[in-house]
């Protein structure tokens, strides 16, 4: 049997440049020069991208009909951008009034820098041909304490690409938090997305990437921090969504005195694939970041960590701790952790730790000892392996209604009755 | 109140305790002693119903009934308790969250009504001074980063909020300075009652000075070998184990 023509994973850049209107043609050759990733590409080793070249792709269309309904954050008050298959919904989105210096609003509305050269095909196809987002600036001075909400809305299906990128910038001592929120209700569609976040010096910004999107969906959103001297910030990313979700965070603590928290939880169920690609560049001294990540990992399920640190030449007293820990609630979920120093410095604190394994025995039976049945021990440490993460978010009402929503997501996974 | 006999159990195939028999009655506190390797953890795990152990004959009966049929939790409902020798770390699952959970656990088996967050907190707050708790101690995970002393402490600030009937304690004063053991001593004997027992596993002598037993049984390499008042402690104290041992392979 021929496959049909959108099955061809070969001509899979071709037939994603014709489906995605006229843009930069820069960029469009670069995307076509750099290709698809294979597995050959050590980055995307244990993330295969075939299925996602055999999408029958299409650019997704303005959907008037979309709604917030069911989307997280909706006890929140403060301003609200929402972005519906890349493009800017006026009728969702509430501005409102802000206070000197706040600027939150859709790309397309003013000037917003250049972005950085794209490292790879997506990057370099979003660049090309990016729609839309979210644009947020806080000026020097300026704490604003509400938090900022930007929704990407999908509705489209089978191939429908959307290509969004999104800024945020918090200038000298100012603060500022972002909650992002990815569902869609249909398979098939695919995110190609870039956030960059730029916090100058002692800038306090924190970032939660709340991604829930179909379970046939394909993700991939890259965040690019770039951090001025005593910067603090917080990213955190709850991946619950999508078949193939990959997420490439690469943060560049460019001054001296910064501390950078890369946060996650993943939570894969039957046949997703939720990858985190980290790269962490410290170029100055004196700075601490610390990666953690958690799995829970349910049926055949499959995850991918990669975190790189990379101390560059004279960033001594650099402090840097990374942990991935994974719980397999099944025998056939898969994960693949890859733990990274680079180490260019001499008087450095770099520790890294990963663990896989199945729900600790000592632990349950300590419960159950204590007269919890084995279910609500089970679900004790699953919900306390989960919550570590989830505790680390500052903004306590997005923080409470996330660990309410991962708990009520770990109730429909296995693993509560007894192996 | 418990009743062993002949217990013998071990794991994959080896023998660990080798026909343990004993009785204890409701009001009396029993000591066991003995070396390294004797048994002593085997049969505390074993009684609080760890898995992993082949019980190859013997029976333990608890109030009339078989103890061993009792999942752990189930046992904990009867009033059964294990202060573990060495309590597990429970990262993020926070401490009083946890030992509210298993109080309500043993309340609705009871059916008796569960207690609020406030009604826990008195409780709570009433036992940790028993404990010479630091309260901040109950907003951390399960044990983590503890002290040896603060585990072990705490591990009777869960028995004094479970109130078992019957209570075993597995080398709680291993570990322990002075103060610290008095003051875990002080808990325990707070909770004795004429309706309840205590089953003290220490190798030292050192914490029968504090909790004085009505028996002392001394366990050698998974029998008990000789059984007597409280001044058997301190006999083994002054002579070691040795003369023991010598005793019965006589």
């Amino acid at each position: 049997m021929v496959a049909p023509p959108h099955m061809n994973a070969e001509d899979a850049v071709d037939r994603l440049l014709a489906a995605l209107p006229e843009s930069d043609a820069a960029g469009r050759a670069r995307f076509a020069e750099l290709g698809f990733p294979t597995p050959r590409d050590e980055d995307w080793r244990f993330t295969p991208v075939k299925p996602l070249t055999e999408l029958n792709f299409s650019a997704a269309p303005v959907d008037a009909d979309a709604t917030l309904e069911g989307c997280v954050f909706a006890a929140i008050d403060g301003p609200q951008l929402v972005f519906v298959n890349g493009h800017y919904s006026e009728a969702l989105s509430q501005v409102g009034e802000l206070p000197a210096g706040v600027e939150v609003r859709p790309m397309s509305a003013g000037d917003c820098p250049a972005p950085p050269a794209p490292e790879d095909a997506f990057g370099a196809l979003n660049a090309a041909t990016v729609t839309d987002g979210p644009f947020i600036s806080v000026a020097d001075n300026v704490h604003f304490e509400t938090p900022v909400r930007v929704y990407y809305l999908s509705t489209g299906s089978n191939g429908a690409t959307v290509n969004v990128r999104g800024y945020i910038r918090a200038e000298v001592n100012s603060q500022v938090t972002v909650l992002e929120s990815w569902t869609g209700k249909q398979a098939g569609y695919f995110n190609n997305a870039t956030t960059e976040l730029h916090a100058a010096d002692n800038a306090q910004v924190e970032h939660v990437k709340f991604q829930d999107e179909h379970t046939g969906a394909f993700h991939v959103g890259g965040l690019h921090t770039a951090l001025g001297r005593d910067a603090r910030v917080a990213h955190h990313s709850l991946a619950l969504g999508g078949r193939i979700a990959r997420n490439n965070l690469r943060a560049h603590l460019n001054g001296t005195g910064i501390e950078a928290v890369l946060n996650g939880l993943y939570l894969p169920r039957a046949g997703q694939l939720i990858d985190h690609h980290m790269v962490v560049n410290h170029e100055q001294p004196h700075c601490d970041s610390h990666e953690y990540f958690n799995g829970i990992l349910d049926d055949d399920s499959r995850a991918v960590f990669h975190g790189r640190i990379h101390v560059h030449k004279g960033a001594d007293k650099t402090d840097a701790k990374q942990t991935n820990k994974n719980l397999l609630l099944s025998d056939s979920a898969t994960i693949d952790t890859k733990p990274q120093l680079e180490i260019y410095a001499d008087d450095v604190k770099c520790t890294h730790g990963a663990t896989i394994g199945q729900m600790n025995a000592e632990q349950i039976f300590y419960l159950r000892a204590r007269g919890l049945d084995e279910e609500s021990a089970r679900r004790m440490i699953m919900h306390a392996f989960a919550g570590e993460i989830v505790e680390r978010i500052q903004c306590e009402a997005a923080r409470e209604e996330l660990d309410r929503l991962v708990w009520d997501r770990l109730e429909q996974m296995g693993g509560l009755v007894a192996a | 109140m418990l009743e062993i006999k002949n217990l013998q159990a071990g794991v994959e195939g080896k023998a660990i305790l080798k026909g343990i028999d004993l009785s204890i009655n409701a009001g009396e506190v029993h000591a066991i002693m003995g070396p390294n390797g004797s048994g002593k953890s085997t049969l505390a795990q074993l009684l609080a119903g760890r898995e992993g152990y082949e019980i190859t004959d013997g029976l333990v009966r608890y109030n009339g009934e078989d103890l061993l049929d009792l999942g752990p939790e189930e046992r904990v409902r009867e009033g059964f308790f294990l202060a573990f020798q060495y309590p597990v770390e429970i990262p993020g699952v926070n401490t009083t969250y946890f030992l509210r959970a298993a109080v309500n656990a043993l309340r609705e088996h009871r059916g008796e009504a569960e207690l609020s967050a406030v009604e826990f907190l008195k409780l709570m707050r009433e036992k940790i001074q028993l404990l010479e708790l630091d309260e901040s101690l109950l907003k951390r995970s399960v044990n983590e980063g503890f002290s040896g002393g603060e585990k072990k402490r705490a591990e009777i600030l869960q028995m004094a909020l479970l109130d078992p009937k019957f209570a075993v304690l597995d080398e709680t004063d291993s570990g322990l300075d002075i103060d610290a053991l008095k003051v875990v001593a002080g808990g325990v004997n707070h909770l004795k009652r004429a309706d309840n027992a205590q089953l003290v596993i220490t190798h030292y002598q050192r914490l029968l000075d504090y909790i004085v037993p009505d028996h002392v049984h001394v366990l050698v390499d998974g029998r008990i070998v000789k059984s007597g008042p409280k001044e058997l402690a301190l006999e083994l104290e002054e002579r070691g184990y040795d003369w023991i041992i010598e005793e019965q392979a006589a």
